[in-house]
């Protein structure tokens, strides 16, 4: 039982068990001792139900990564593969079945595919003539991890891209299909809201599914009073500015989407020479109990939550002066492994924030971050920008550019012809035209695009929602303008405005953004309809269609636990997010040099 | 879209009809360049007057297609492959348009001792036509062209060599260019090379299989001359003879590299070059229309580099009006002084830049972080700011020069100190 999924009113252990579950039975299917062939890149989900331990209960004695040529040699009698349903996994997995049958006893092969079979996969193998050499395959339903008490991510990394890009819903359809798996473990929910195409895909997805389902009845008491789908394209703006929030700050871009991150510590030595610390891997989750209190906060305000803890630790240890009786010496005694690990803990996070506040205080940063906030205060989006200008000269980050070149197209409704033709071509000269695929393709998206009409939306919806509020404060924020200090993540805005005073009040500003808004009931078996008490909580579940940051995540965990906020939040989406890796999901030959 | 030489056009052009043999109308079609394809084609090296002013005439090719097009390409195409020539070459004019490298060579003069050409002067009347075969196609005979091919192989000019390999494949048949290379090694050899680094060409033809706007087209275009450029400069520089190339012997190959990359590279290895070359910063920065403010930046990180500091310095000369020469600089010069700065360029060289900034405040600050006291001094005088100066004393060394001048000043009657 994974102690963090249990926190919060929705017991996300359910879903977990349930997923282990199907796990345990599709092990003992293949009978005897086995070996796992891991597609590496399903290793992090599968963390997060289940460990080598449950493994080893069903008798996996060895784990290896996928790759071409043999399997490696192991005293087993099957071979299990867990893979995604991708072509170019089935060659190399045709090639080890190849060699292994080979081999004077060769061992049975089995394969999960995750999350689900493939039509297309299977007719590659059998093109490569090794279908029929597999004893038993399988699909496994993974559609949403767990990944925090309030949080589920499909990890479907190309979801954006294949849905506004290359027009294919086919991650739309696993979505649906997670949906009605959460429906069939915590009952139908009775409203569904949403804005965006894909919001309405989906929607009208889940709703014929449940006409197929019409003979029965789910008696689960619901536990979500609301559905709300978001589609990204609503709120373009948000991933690409910069997070402030220490979850986020303290990872090293990419690393920061895993659940379990990597950090590499960078200090720049005397030289200019970078000394790298050891990358410490660290299972960050809500808990940690330090982790739970400041992982949310704006980075500015994670000094004084540290010091504050530091005299906390400091006055438990000093206990021990006061404790006179053997009771009270035992009892501290008893107390000291918690302590030390805060102490531990403490230390860690300490030390990560010192090297946050070197990047934070930095001119570079401070600069950046003041043309984004100038950009999103509607300051001079219709000029070319010089900063961008020097960073380009400067050749900086290609991420960083395309970041601050589209944010600026955003926060303009288009660029001017002449502005956007000054930047590509400043950036496809300075980069390589290899990138002008690139370009196409952000264009295509909506991201950075030229000015069609001359009427910018943005500066009457900011206004309207109250996008940026000026005198945010970071210490102790009394609005979700915290997590960017200043900046309210649109999304998250709708979201909160949704449940007070309700989306009528909104209709105009709506109507600016992409896509239709739609509401719809789903009929509750007599009976099951809840009886909310005075002062108790609405459920709403939030699904991201495309990605969610976890700056958004920390403004509706900011609204679940306002005081008299009225509702509390469960967040879902198709992949977890930030800036860095949202925009290179776009990118055409992302392993081409672009820094 | 105008090219600065009509050299360029050639080279580009004719591979334009290669990528375009379906028959998709696609944008390359409409592209000017085609155009200027199709006025080029007409080739007559024994005399000079160059056929620039023929765009404006639709020429017609005796099957009925408008010349250029690429129903007319394949045609061509189709049958000078019996023939042994294809549909056109490029247009020499007598000025040389490769680099010399002290060769000597160019394309033309070679042509000139070397071939018979054929071509149909459609606009022009009959008597003009020096043929005396029938017109029918514009033909180069293959035997021509690999006359050329020795003549350059003999020229040990790789960058010519490598110049008409290109052309070679793009107007040869395959089975004849294979077979005429095996018995020529050099150019066999000229030719693996090239190919090795053609891989990326794959790709090319893939983009320009995308349906592109107008200005992405030009892009993509820009990014196929940019690779041959690349080419032509790698196998001449990759043996590295000149002194720079000892002195500073090249990372990474320059293929592949951005066209900023590619200036830089230039501006290091080429600087000074005649913008006849296709290596020099000025072939580069008018070919592919760099903005000056770029090319300034480009060129002041290469000669920094280099601590050329009278070739900096030439950078920012321009003459005004009356005649005189005048410092200006498209990048404020702050942004000179600190790349300088980072070049490890002496206070000497720093203070003439410094003392060119505008903004007072900036100036001060900088020619105090870098030391550049008599502009420290000067600037206090003019802001008549005692207290400053006295202080700024503090920072120059006892009895040096700085030292006396800020004596001298501040012992000036005449100075109306403001404290």
């Amino acid at each position: 039982m994974a102690a963090h999924l249990s926190y919060g009113r929705v017991n996300l252990n359910i879903l977990r068990e349930a997923a282990r579950k199907e796990l345990r039975e599709f092990l003992d299917k293949c009978a005897g001792s086995k070996a796992i062939v891991w597609d590496e890149y399903l290793t992090g989900p599968f963390g997060l139900i289940a460990q080598y331990s449950l493994l080893k209960e069903h008798e996996v004695e060895k784990m290896f990564t996928l790759k071409g040529g043999r399997v490696p040699p192991a005293d087993v009698k099957n071979i299990i593969f867990f893979v995604r349903p991708r072509l170019e996994l089935m060659d190399i997995i045709a090639e080890n079945v190849i060699s292994e049958e080979k081999l004077p006893a060769p061992r049975e092969a089995h394969i999960l595919f995750v999350p689900r079979r493939s039509l297309l996969c299977e007719q590659r193998l059998k093109e490569q003539g090794v279908l029929n050499s597999f004893t038993n395959i399988d699909e496994y339903i993974l559609d949403l991890i767990p990944y925090d008490g309030d949080l589920l991510s499909m990890e479907s990394e190309s979801a954006f891209r294949e849905c506004y890009l290359e027009n294919d819903q086919t991650s739309l359809f696993h979505t649906a299909k997670g949906l009605m798996t959460l429906q069939a473990l915590y009952g139908t929910i009775p409203q569904i809201f949403g804005k965006g195409e894909c919001a309405r895909h989906v929607a009208n997805m889940m709703l014929r599914m449940k006409r197929e389902f019409a003979g029965s009845q789910n008696q689960i008491l619901p536990v979500f009073d609301t559905l709300l789908l978001l589609d990204r394209n609503v709120d373009l703006l948000t991933p690409l500015a910069t997070q402030l929030t220490y979850e986020v700050l303290s990872c090293d871009s990419d690393q920061c989407v895993q659940n379990g991150f990597k950090f590499a510590q960078k200090k720049p030595g005397e030289g200019g020479k970078d000394l790298p610390t050891e990358p410490k891997k660290l299972q960050l989750n809500s808990a940690e109990e330090l982790y739970a209190e400041i992982r949310d906060k704006n980075f500015n305000a994670v000094g004084a939550a540290l010091s504050k803890k530091a005299k906390i630790i400091s006055a438990a240890f000093e206990e021990r002066h006061n404790a006179k009786t053997v009771g009270e010496i035992k009892n501290f005694v008893s107390q000291l492994p918690h302590m030390q690990a805060a102490r531990s803990s403490l230390a860690n996070h300490t030390s990560v924030a010192e090297l946050i506040k070197d990047i934070t205080t930095s001119e570079s940063f401070f600069d950046n971050l003041t043309v984004e906030q100038e950009f999103m205060t509607g300051v001079d989006t219709d000029k070319i920008n010089t900063y961008i200008e020097d960073c380009i000269a400067q050749k900086d980050p290609l991420i960083k550019i395309l970041r601050l070149v589209c944010m600026q197209s955003v926060c303009n409704n288009g660029l001017k012809q002449k502005v956007l033709d000054y930047y590509k071509r400043e950036i496809l000269q300075t980069y390589g035209y290899e990138h002008i695929l690139t370009l196409n393709n952000l264009e295509k998206v909506g991201l950075l695009k030229p000015q069609t009409t001359t009427r910018n939306n943005y500066p009457t919806i900011r206004k309207t929602l109250k996008l940026w509020m000026e005198d945010a404060n970071e210490q102790n924020p009394n609005d979700i303008s915290y997590v960017y200090s200043g900046y309210a993540p649109l999304s998250v805005r709708l979201t909160q405005v949704l449940a007070r005073p309700g989306w009528r009040s909104i209709e105009e500003v709506l109507k600016m953004l992409p896509g239709p808004h739609f509401e719809e009931r789903q009929q509750l078996p007599s009976g099951l309809h809840k009886k909310r008490q005075q002062g108790e909580n609405r459920t709403t579940l939030v699904f991201f269609l495309g990605g969610v940051t976890y700056a958004e995540i920390a403004a509706l965990r900011f609204l679940s636990q306002m005081e008299d906020g009225g509702t509390e939040y469960i967040i879902a989406t198709t992949k977890l997010i930030n800036g860095t890796s949202w925009v290179k999901s776009l990118m055409d030959r992302p392993e081409a040099q672009i820094l | 879209m105008t090219r600065a030489k009509p050299e360029d056009d050639d080279w580009n052009s004719s591979k334009i009809h290669a990528f375009t043999f379906d028959d998709d109308d696609d944008e390359f079609t409409k592209l000017k360049e085609s155009k200027r394809a199709v006025s080029s084609i007409l080739v007559d090296d024994d005399d000079d007057d160059d056929d620039d002013d023929d765009d404006d005439v639709e020429k017609v090719s005796w099957s009925g297609e408008p010349v250029g097009s690429i129903s007319w390409s394949v045609k061509e195409t189709a049958s000078s492959i019996r023939s042994g020539g294809e549909h056109g070459f490029p247009k020499i004019n007598t000025a040389p348009s490769l680099p010399k490298q002290g060769s000597g060579y160019s394309l033309s003069s070679l042509f000139k001792a070397s071939t018979r050409v054929y071509a149909p002067e459609l606009r022009k009347p009959k008597s003009e036509c020096k043929v005396n075969s029938p017109c029918s196609d514009i033909i180069l005979l293959s035997m021509d062209k690999l006359l050329l091919l020795d003549e350059a192989v003999s020229a040990h000019d790789g960058n010519v060599i490598t110049a008409v390999l290109i052309y070679l494949k793009k107007s040869l048949s395959k089975e004849i260019f294979f077979q005429e290379l095996m018995v020529r090694e050099i150019a066999l050899r000229h030719y693996v090379h090239y190919l090795k680094e053609m891989e990326e060409q794959k790709t090319l033809v893939e983009l320009m299989k995308l349906p592109f706007s107008q200005d992405d087209a030009i892009h993509v275009q820009d990014h196929y001359t940019l690779l041959e450029r690349q080419i032509i400069i790698e196998a001449t520089d990759k043996k590295g003879e000149a002194e720079i190339f000892k002195k500073f012997p090249r990372k990474a190959s320059i293929l592949n590299m951005p066209i900023i990359t590619t200036l830089y590279y230039s501006c290091f290895y080429h600087y000074g070059e005649s913008e006849g070359t296709f290596s020099s910063p000025a072939n580069i920065r008018s070919t592919f229309r760099i903005s000056e403010k770029q090319y300034i930046l480009t060129a002041l990180g290469a000669r920094a580099k280099l601590k050329s500091w009278f070739d900096v310095d030439s950078l920012f000369n321009t003459k005004n009006w009356l005649g005189y020469t005048k410092k200006r600089s498209p990048i404020g010069f702050h942004r000179v002084v600190d790349i300088l700065q980072k070049n490890n360029a002496p206070v000497q060289v720093l203070k003439d830049y410094v003392s060119l900034i505008d903004d007072a405040e900036l100036k001060l600050s900088l020619a105090q972080k870098y030391k550049c006291h008599d502009i420290v001094i000067e600037m206090y005088r003019d802001l008549k700011d005692r207290q400053q100066l006295i202080v700024y004393q503090g920072k120059v060394e006892r009895g040096s020069h700085e030292d006396r001048k800020i004596d001298q000043l501040l012992g000036n009657m005449q100075i109306r100190w403001k404290n």
